[in-house]
């Protein structure tokens, strides 16, 4: 449109411009460089070995006890998938031996560590510009200001889906030689799935961080705001819920249905408010065929035992029925989280 | 391709060259602090325009409203015919620039980050690897092409950050403190490197910079801009001939009959009350002398005042009026403009009659003359611009 119209002055001088294309997909160029650099980033290689380490040795550790209880399990189910959201000590649990590694499953280990990943690339995404002061010449170059740091977030979340998705490749390959079960189409169907969902999830984080990256002048406390979040949420996310729900709605020492039902919902509501609980709720549901107890909300147990008898095994369009309102959430958290920095940095000035 | 700007047609605004960039009444207000108040000039192809001010006079945010990176609280820019607000990517297409501490990405080498550069402006990566080699000959580091340039030193980064701000092929520059931190021999080069380049591709070059000496070797046309305000505008010779008529400055250093130094105290008492003199001040530069300030050819009458009071003068000397000198003593005038009569006005200065009595501290009368905003010049010196442009060599 306004390439074909040169000013006054451009005509005068009347150069031959190379620059003849339509100014879109400045955002595709910032990305590859952002995404060039964080391959290249030793911030990767230290995630990406974290996390390979992490889920090998959850899915190590579960693999040799799966193998051992293997005859338990009743036919018609796959084990695959509980590789992934089993751990040790569950099985020794439900086989009354004592577990030899103390190591969560390979999903909550993620979860756990997931929003690391998203820290990791979001931090400093333009409070580093702005220290090595290249924000001002990067706005000067003819791209729109909003390619900026929606290149910036693309290139996270790519880098984010390549550690994850090499990291759960190999995982599932080498616990495939483990098990010496091959999956089954709906095995890896709901492992894409959940590796969908875990990037998004990741985006919230990967927002979160930055935002802060464009709120706060230093890297270095733009980071500890997004940490300290993250410690909030995943670790002691859990306990400030039961500590509240313990408080609001105490079960007596024989709790009536009421009184478990309405410990259940303030449960569940609290649950709701942090992405991590989501998350773990959308995991299990959405890995595991096994509608058990411990894993629903109230509504959705009700429903499950309306329907049908529990321990039944839902199909995956199923399992994604009764997740849907979770993933749905976990979406929207990251897009509202995406938009407040993308409002912060539009409305921005240019010098800090 | 016209090769030599002739003069603007007076009174008109069918020029034959058109500025290429045109501030009218910009103005930016950060709440209840104005940055750039009612700003107007123009810079035309082929001209080194220096905007000199000290720090925080508002110069880098003139230069974000001419970029579209910051929005005009009023007033209106136009740069290559282009309003920076309507469409940004436009300007930013045909404008080189180069921000104050120009900053590049430490982990990648000098030719990487001129490669994302090319990228971001969309340059084929064929003309580009060629054209990136060539900028960095120009600019002296296709030795280094391929360090990191968290290796570089300041003056290699500006450098760089010229060769950068060339890269799109612009027919602006801009240059926002380009000198700054640089040690005496980088500001050579540096320089000799912008005149060479405004010469050899006969764009307009926008200059910012507080380090007036440096930069007037080289400027065409100089605006002093003070708190926000353009106090000036004219060429170097210009405003060094207006100021000189005014006031010379004369250091005096002087000796008692006996050979001892005198004091300053006893030289400043002596020469206060001498005619035609304005101040005596002790000179920063010199313990056992003072600068003083009074009317033009002031040294004889000084000697004679010396000689009176039995003082034998031992050093006499007329400053040299260099920009520094106009300009401090500009600032100086428009910081006291409410309470000091200004300037004389004589044929040579910038500002119209008129305006001065109306306005006290404002020493433009820019909103007086619609349509003629940015040149609130007596018609007689319009043609200053083709002048300059004119005696470079081509």
């Amino acid at each position: 449109m306004n390439a074909s119209t040169p000013g006054p002055a451009g005509a005068a001088r009347a150069r031959p411009r190379p620059e003849n294309r339509p100014p879109s997909g400045g955002w595709r160029i910032v990305a590859a460089k952002e995404l060039a650099d964080h391959l290249g980033s030793i911030r990767f290689v230290v995630l990406f070995v974290v996390l390979g380490l992490a889920g090998a040795s959850a899915v190590y550790s579960v693999s040799q006890q799966i193998t051992s209880v293997a005859a338990g399990v009743s036919t018609g189910q796959s084990l695959f998938p509980l590789l992934f959201t089993l751990s040790a000590s569950d099985i020794a649990a439900a086989t009354q031996q004592t577990a030899n590694t103390p190591l969560p499953s390979f999903v909550t280990l993620i979860s756990l560590l997931a929003p690391l990943l998203g820290i990791a690339f979001g931090f400093d995404a333009v409070n580093r510009e702005r220290a090595d002061r290249t924000l001002p010449r990067l706005l000067a170059q003819p791209i729109y200001r909003d390619d900026v740091i929606n290149g910036k977030f693309a290139a996270g979340l790519a880098a984010i889906g390549i550690a994850l998705g090499a990291v759960l490749v190999v995982i599932a390959a080498w616990g495939v030689i483990q098990l010496g079960v091959v999956p089954t189409a709906e095995d890896v169907a709901r492992l894409v799935v959940w590796y969908v969902v875990a990037i998004v999830y990741i985006g919230f984080w990967l927002a979160l961080a930055t935002l802060c990256s464009v709120v706060m002048r230093r890297a270095a406390s733009s980071a500890l705001v997004a940490i300290s979040a993250w410690l909030v949420f995943s670790l002691f996310g859990s306990l400030l819920i039961s500590t509240v729900v313990g408080l609001l709605a105490p079960l007596s020492a024989s709790p009536t249905n009421s009184e478990v039902i309405a410990n259940g919902h303030l449960q569940d509501a609290l649950t709701r408010i942090s992405p991590d609980g989501i998350f773990q709720i959308a995991t299990q549901a959405i890995l595991d065929p096994h509608v058990t107890a411990g894993i629903l909300t109230i509504d959705q147990r009700v429903a499950v035992v309306q329907q049908g008898a529990p321990g039944s095994i839902l199909s995956l369009d199923q399992s994604l029925l009764v997740v849907g309102p979770q993933v749905l959430a976990i979406v929207a958290l990251t897009v509202v989280c995406f938009a407040l920095a993308y409002i912060a940095f539009m409305r921005q000035e240019v010098r800090a | 391709m016209v090769l030599q700007p002739s003069p603007r047609v007076e009174g008109g605004r069918d020029v034959a060259i058109e500025p290429v960039i045109e501030a009218r009444n910009l103005t930016k207000r950060y709440g209840a602090r104005v940055a750039v108040d009612d700003l107007s000039f123009e810079v035309r192809p082929g001209e080194v325009f220096g905007l000199l001010g000290p720090n925080g006079a508002g110069k880098t945010t003139t230069v974000l409203m001419l970029l579209g990176l910051t929005e005009p609280t009023s007033g209106e820019a136009r740069v290559v015919g282009v309003d920076p607000m309507r469409d940004p990517l436009e300007v930013k297409r045909h404008v080189g620039y180069m921000p104050d501490t120009v900053g590049f990405y430490d982990g990648l080498s000098a030719r990487e980050n001129l490669a994302y550069t090319a990228r971001l402006n969309r340059v084929p990566r064929s003309i580009a690897t060629a054209r990136i080699t060539d900028l960095l000959t120009q600019v002296g580091l296709v030795d280094v092409a391929e360090q990191k340039v968290d290796t570089f030193s300041r003056g290699m980064r500006q450098r760089l950050g010229v060769a950068d701000a060339l890269l799109k092929d612009p027919s602006v520059l801009i240059l926002d403190e380009p000198t700054a931190s640089l040690d005496p021999e980088g500001v050579v080069d540096l320089l000799a490197l912008i005149e060479r380049i405004a010469q050899e591709r006969r764009i307009a070059v926008l200059l910012s910079s507080h380090l007036l000496d440096q930069v007037q070797a080289i400027c065409h046309r100089v605006g002093i801009f003070y708190k926000g305000r353009l106090i000036a505008e004219g060429s170097v010779r210009d405003l060094a001939t207006e100021a000189s008529r005014t006031e010379d400055v004369v250091e005096v250093g002087a000796q008692a009959h006996d050979g001892r130094p005198a004091g300053v105290e006893v030289i400043t008492a002596t020469l206060r009350g001498a005619p035609g003199v304005a101040s005596v001040a002790p000179d920063p530069d010199a313990p056992d002398r003072v600068l003083v300030t009074g009317a033009p050819g002031i040294a004889g009458e000084l000697s004679s005042a010396l000689a009176a009071a039995g003082l034998r003068p031992i050093h006499l000397r007329t400053r040299e009026e260099r920009l520094d000198a106009i300009y401090a003593r500009l600032v100086h005038a428009a910081a006291e403009a409410p309470v000091r009569p200004p300037r004389p006005k004589r044929s040579t200065t910038r500002s119209g009659p008129g305006a001065r009595g109306t306005t006290p501290g404002r020493p433009g009368p820019r909103r007086a003359r619609p349509g003629r905003a940015g040149r609130p010049r007596p018609d007689n010196h319009d043609d200053d611009p083709g002048d300059t442009a004119a005696g470079e060599p081509g």
